[in-house]
């Protein structure tokens, strides 16, 4: 049932191709209508399965016989986890896009191609088939920050394109040698990922391509020293465009990291542990202090996913169950939240002033003028700097008592980094929304009225603060599918340690 | 299991759903939100009245009552994080505490607040910190009680920032957000390590609890990496927290500046409830303060703990230090703000010396006359237009009576005033504590020129506010206002001060009634409190030596401050201070704090902005850079290559192609279609063919 949201996206994509070029309305329709099944789709999906610890398989048929792949989807819970977070960003990305009126349909069809990709990837569990899908998702958002961008889009554009394709490559050479090497082990070709993460791979051959399958897939995570593509490309995107890279796309990096190199080289996991660890403390803390000196409002947000990102690797880098279903939370959580944060800045603030520097946003009074934005930007904000009662804090949380157990040390220096996300927090929410403005009337009343938040917006902010909300407070509705799969035999190597 | 204790969420919720409803429901609803917020505290102080009469009289095993209701919450690495609630003495205290002081507070702010545009969103946040703080109260769980700890810190931010168009509120909002944050941080962690040591973050469990027996017995044995036992490692990271929370020295920057909100929330949160919180949360982990080796043994006379030093070394500076700085300042607000610095210092080092309820006994009497005398500095700036310097007022003993009247009450229990006043009762138990101390007799000499210090300060403060002549009215040049959204109706006021409505006086005079009555439940011959509270120390002995040496210190601290300001008035409010005039080098020090904020502001501040900047330049320059230089490199490659293929490859093969043009050309030459030419070429190949054959052979 999950491999429908796959479908009915690219089915989407299809439909939208074949609408009239000039009815904006009908491809707005059409987009969301697509979101929604898909949404529908995967939280049925979700539910339905019975026991989240088991990969159970969807479809599986020979694809390329003489390589060992196969067209294989399959889900255990790490996977319903990211699929619901798709679904729920997909949504709010078309609602947060009801304003596009340049080339509206195109707009949407390379919009649920790339949300296509992305339900790929976290079903895939052939190599080939993820890496296929892997790709899939680079070219859409391409078009997507080139076309309907702001702030040096091109630039923007190939700069993420450029960085993608690095990262894909160097996984493609990982995933290439494993095949190699598996097949001698294995005594036939494979691309099975459940077959694969049984062979033994010799310490030798770990040693040099964790790191590279690692640093390949990290890239699109955001890992500290690659993670320049994301302030520049996020800042660049269209709204939904930005909504989708920290939503749902530095997902793509993080789980790739997970569910192929570290599941495929646990040995050489457990070997660069340590230096992963330390880049991403570096990243949460040098994220933060970046944001802190922003004149951008945009930037401010991109940097703070840095940040939040190096939550995520920091929980990989623990090796123990409850860092790394810490990591999966916090991908949930960062997953809705800069979605929000996102949507704020991109669509309720600059679609409406046309300015995202604080300097000229000082002047106007928003909390006056939107209200809505504001106290909008003051929960997201609660909740991305990891006040318990959202997601945030209990990702967090976990991260940081799995952190305590590997590496102490990287826990007490990570509480610097969660001081100074106040701190840019709070300046962003001051400066934007609640410094007095000189000529607030303006902005209000008269010619120069901003057009108040719609209802589409209104709807996706209440969905997105509403979902990290029922996660903060009762988190297991999603614990209860991450934490099994992590005692079942894909992880065990990883986490038992010392297999060979 | 008593009904009330499975019940006890209730009084939390109350105030929670009082917010929601507030929350949702439109803006001119004032009625309904003010009496929803009052009636949530009202029913939440009955429900406490319940709990409090549940714990007397049934007793657990160790003497205390103690019931606790814990439940899961989500699974953590293969083993559930459980929740809960408690219900103890401890608890019980609080909880009155809070929701009586509470419930004043709120119906006072009906009527000072009543002109401001945002009534309802006040009472909503008020309400949302109320339900933060009464969760603090009653979690069983260190991660509960961090969850509410953090609402409470929140709503503090909001409230403090509530006229957030001022940018001075604004920026004091920050600074306390993120000052307490910082040592927020310092909980967390110590959370964190409690969790990996102990398994549990429930502190009572039946045994298994982390403040238990057995989990103390584990932990006190190990030693962290510098040589101290883990259970005081934890101790000083949660006290980091309460440092933060309670403004204690070197994180007490932040308080002062708190006194930018609305005087209630100064009252209620800065004062009576949320910087108590902080003295709370050591009294609530005092067993894990306290363990020692020693202690475990059953050897009472050990040293006590090195978590407990240094609660108590931190108090003693702080008591004494922010009374200093309190003596030179002129905001009436800001004054009150710095004694309840200094007083949260005495609670630090009560518990520090005597354990918890000597600091718990301090902690409720003050709570309520620094509420009163909050709440009289409300009614004063109310009266006085918003004005809050105390040069500018003066004489106001004739137009505020009522006021006049309950604030001395406080003042004089702030002060110490012997016998009659609560503050006199729990201040010389901390000293007489302190006394005993087996570590050193500097806390015990802190706290004596502490509590001068405080008499004298007050003295200044209350000669200068209701004594003398009214000194305001005329020179508005200089003052500091209040808020800005009422000075819109100062101007149809006269200029006169006045007497507030009774909706404001009435809690006073509750208040000023519980300042004085509260002292007598904690005498050293009837200790009421004290032993509820489960601690029995029968030493009343020395204890009047001790007290006439502290009504002398009391007494000198009062007529000084007599003499030097009620017995001179000053005329004009631009005169300078009297001991301005003696030494003005120290009276600057003190007037600037020490410094504290410059310093924290070249330092730390500087320090910080510097890394931002510098991770800027290294993303800007460095990183993006490298990109830049990356992308030169395979453009500036491109251009070679096609360099190469123009000049090099191309030219080779246009060589070659013109090679072979050429050839074709020369070529086609011959294929000109005209028979003659190939008539005339066949005709010379035949001669020249014709001629080889015939000469050719012969050679």
């Amino acid at each position: 049932m999950l491999a429908w949201t796959i479908y009915i996206s690219f089915l989407g994509v299809l439909v939208l191709m074949l609408l009239p070029r000039d009815d904006a309305r009908l491809a707005r329709i059409t987009a969301l209508t697509t979101a929604v099944a898909g949404l529908i789709v995967a939280l049925m999906g979700s539910f339905q399965q019975a026991n989240p610890a088991e990969i159970v398989t969807i479809t599986k048929c020979a694809w390329i016989p003489t390589l060992g792949a196969s067209y294989y989807l399959a889900a255990d819970g790490i996977s319903l986890t990211l699929v619901v977070l798709t679904g729920l960003a997909a949504v709010a990305g078309i609602l947060f896009s009801w304003n596009i009126e340049k080339r509206t349909k195109e707009f949407f069809a390379f919009y649920l191609a790339l949300i296509g990709g992305v339900y790929g990837v976290f079903l895939s569990f052939d190599l080939l088939l993820l890496f296929v899908f892997y790709e899939l998702t680079i070219i859409p958002k391409y078009f997507l920050i080139a076309r309907w961008g702001s702030t040096r889009k091109e630039y923007g554009a190939m700069k993420l394109a450029l960085y993608s394709f690095i990262g894909s490559h160097l996984v493609l050479i990982g995933l290439v040698a494993t095949w190699a090497v598996a097949r001698t082990s294995l005594g036939h070709a494979s691309l099975d990922l459940k077959e694969l993460a049984q062979a033994t791979l010799p310490l030798e051959f770990q040693k040099w391509a964790f790191p590279l399958t690692f640093v390949g897939f990290a890239i699109l995570a955001g890992m500290w020293p690659f993670h320049t593509w994301a302030p520049t490309g996020h800042v660049a995107a269209p709204t939904a465009g930005s909504m989708l890279l920290a939503g749902v796309v530095m997902k793509l990096g993080a789980y790739g990291c997970l569910r192929v190199a570290m599941v495929l080289f646990p040995e050489g996991a457990r070997m660069w542990s340590g230096t992963i660890a330390v880049l991403a403390v570096i990243g949460i803390i040098y994220g933060a202090g970046v944001a802190l000196v922003q004149k951008d409002f945009k930037f401010v947000i991109g940097y703070s996913s840095v940040s939040h990102m190096g939550f995520v690797l920091l929980g990989l880098a623990t090796l123990n169950t409850v860092g790394l279903s810490g990591a999966v939370l916090q991908m949930f959580s960062h997953g809705i939240i800069a979605g929000l944060l996102f949507a704020v800045v991109g669509r309720m603030v600059y679609d409406r002033t046309h300015t995202r520097d604080f300097g000229e946003l000082e002047g106007m009074g928003l909390s006056r003028a939107l209200p809505f934005a504001g106290v909008t930007f003051v929960l997201a904000g609660i909740a991305s700097m990891g006040l318990p009662g959202f997601s945030g804090f209990v990702a967090e949380l976990q991260v940081l008592m799995g952190a305590w157990k590997a590496f102490p040390v990287a826990a007490v220096v990570t509480g610097i980094g969660i001081v100074v996300g106040v701190a840019y927090t709070l300046r962003a929410v001051q400066k934007a929304f609640y410094a007095d403005g000189a000529d607030r009337t303006n902005m209000t009343h008269g010619a120069h009225a901003l057009e108040p938040i719609s209802i589409p917006e209104r709807l996706a902010a209440v969905m997105l603060i509403g979902v990290s909300l029922v996660v903060g407070l009762y988190p297991s509705v999603l614990l209860n599918w991450i934490e099994p799969c992590l005692s079942s035999p894909l992880f065990e190597r990883l986490l038992k340690g010392g297999a060979l | 299991m008593n009904w009330i204790v499975q019940y006890l969420w209730l009084i939390p919720a109350l105030p929670l759903v009082a917010a929601g409803i507030i929350a949702v429901s439109k803006q001119p609803h004032r009625k309904l939100a003010a009496s929803l917020a009052i009636g949530s505290m009202g029913l939440g102080f009955v429900l406490s009245l319940m709990a409090f009469l549940a714990t007397l009289g049934h007793h657990g095993e160790h003497g205390q009552f103690r019931e606790v209701y814990n439940f899961n919450w989500l699974q953590f690495g293969g083993q559930w994080l459980q929740l809960g609630w408690v219900l103890d003495p401890l608890t019980a205290v609080m909880l009155m505490m809070v929701t009586f002081v509470g419930s004043l507070i709120f119906i006072f702010s009906i009527g000072y607040m009543a002109h401001d545009q945002n009534f309802t969103r006040f009472f909503c946040f008020l309400s949302l910190f109320a339900a933060g703080m009464l969760g603090v109260v009653i979690a069983n769980s260190l991660l509960l009680l961090f969850i509410s700890w953090e609402l409470v810190g929140l709503t503090s931010y909001l409230l403090i920032g509530f006229w957030y168009h001022k940018p001075s509120a604004a920026a004091a909002a920050k600074k306390a957000f993120i000052t307490t944050r910082i040592g927020d941080m310092g909980l967390l962690l110590g959370m964190v390590w409690l969790y990996a040591q102990s398994g549990t973050l429930l502190f009572y469990d039946g045994g298994k609890g982390c403040l238990e027996n057995d989990a103390l017995v584990r932990m006190v044995a190990q030693t962290a990496a510098t040589g101290m036992a883990v259970t005081t490692a934890i101790g000083l990271l949660i006290f980091l927290g309460a440092v933060g929370k309670s403004g204690q020295l070197p994180l007490h920057v932040w308080l002062p500046d708190a006194m930018e909100g609305p005087t209630p929330v100064s009252a209620l949160i800065h004062a009576a409830t949320m910087v108590a919180a902080g003295v709370f949360l050591v009294a609530r982990v005092f067993p894990l303060m306290e363990v020692t080796l020693d202690s475990l043994a059953g050897n009472a006379d050990g040293l006590p703990s090195t978590a407990l030093q240094v609660v108590t070394w931190v108090g003693a500076l702080t008591a004494f230090f922010a009374a200093t700085i309190a003596v030179a300042q002129n905001d009436i607000k800001r004054i009150l703000a710095y004694s309840t610095v200094s007083q949260l210092g005495y609670m630090m080092m009560g518990l520090g010396v005597g354990g918890v309820a000597i600091g718990m006994f301090h902690l409720i009497t003050h709570a309520f006359f620094k509420a009163l005398l909050f709440l009289g500095s409300a009614s004063v700036i109310h009266g006085c237009h918003e004005h809050q310097d105390i040069r500018f007022m003066g004489g106001l003993k004739k137009f505020m009576p009522v006021t006049f009247l309950t604030y001395a009450i406080g003042m004089l229990a702030l002060a110490g005033f012997p016998l009659f006043f609560s503050g006199f009762w729990s201040k010389d138990e901390i000293l007489h504590a302190a006394h005993g101390w087996s570590v050193s007799h500097w806390p015990f000499y802190l706290g004596c020129a502490g509590a001068l210090l405080t008499a004298f300060y007050m003295t200044r403060q209350v000669a200068l506010v209701f004594f003398g002549s009214y000194r305001g009215g005329h020179s508005h040049s200089s003052h500091r206002s209040g808020s800005d959204l009422k000075s819109a109706d100062t101007s149809a006021h006269s200029k006169e001060p006045h007497e507030s409505p009774a909706v404001m006086t009435v809690p006073l005079i509750v208040l000023a009634a519980c300042a004085v009555l509260l002292g007598f439940l904690g005498t050293p011959w009837w200790p009421a409190f004290q032993g509820y509270l489960g601690q029995h120390h029968g030493s009343a002995g020395g204890v009047v030596p001790l007290m006439v040496g502290s009504t002398l210190i009391v007494f000198a601290g009062l007529g000084l401050g007599w003499w030097l300001y009620a017995k001179r008035q000053r005329k004009t409010a631009d005169e300078p201070d009297v001991l301005e005039v003696v030494r003005p080098d120290i009276f600057a020090l003190l007037r600037n704090k020490y410094f504290f904020d410059e310093a924290y502001e070249k330092t730390v501040i500087a320090l910080h902005a510097w890394f931002a900047r510098a991770c800027d330049f290294l993303d800007r320059w460095v990183w993006g850079g490298a990109v830049m230089l990356v992308s030169a490199i395979t453009v500036g490659l491109s251009w070679l290559y096609r360099a190469t293929d123009e000049f090099v490859v191309n030219l080779g093969f246009d060589a070659g192609c013109k090679g072979i043009r050429q050839g074709g050309d020369g070529l086609s030459k011959l294929h000109t279609g005209r028979v003659q030419n190939y008539l005339r070429v066949i005709g010379v190949a035949l001669v020249v063919l014709i001629l080889f054959l015939v000469w050719g052979r012969k050679a």
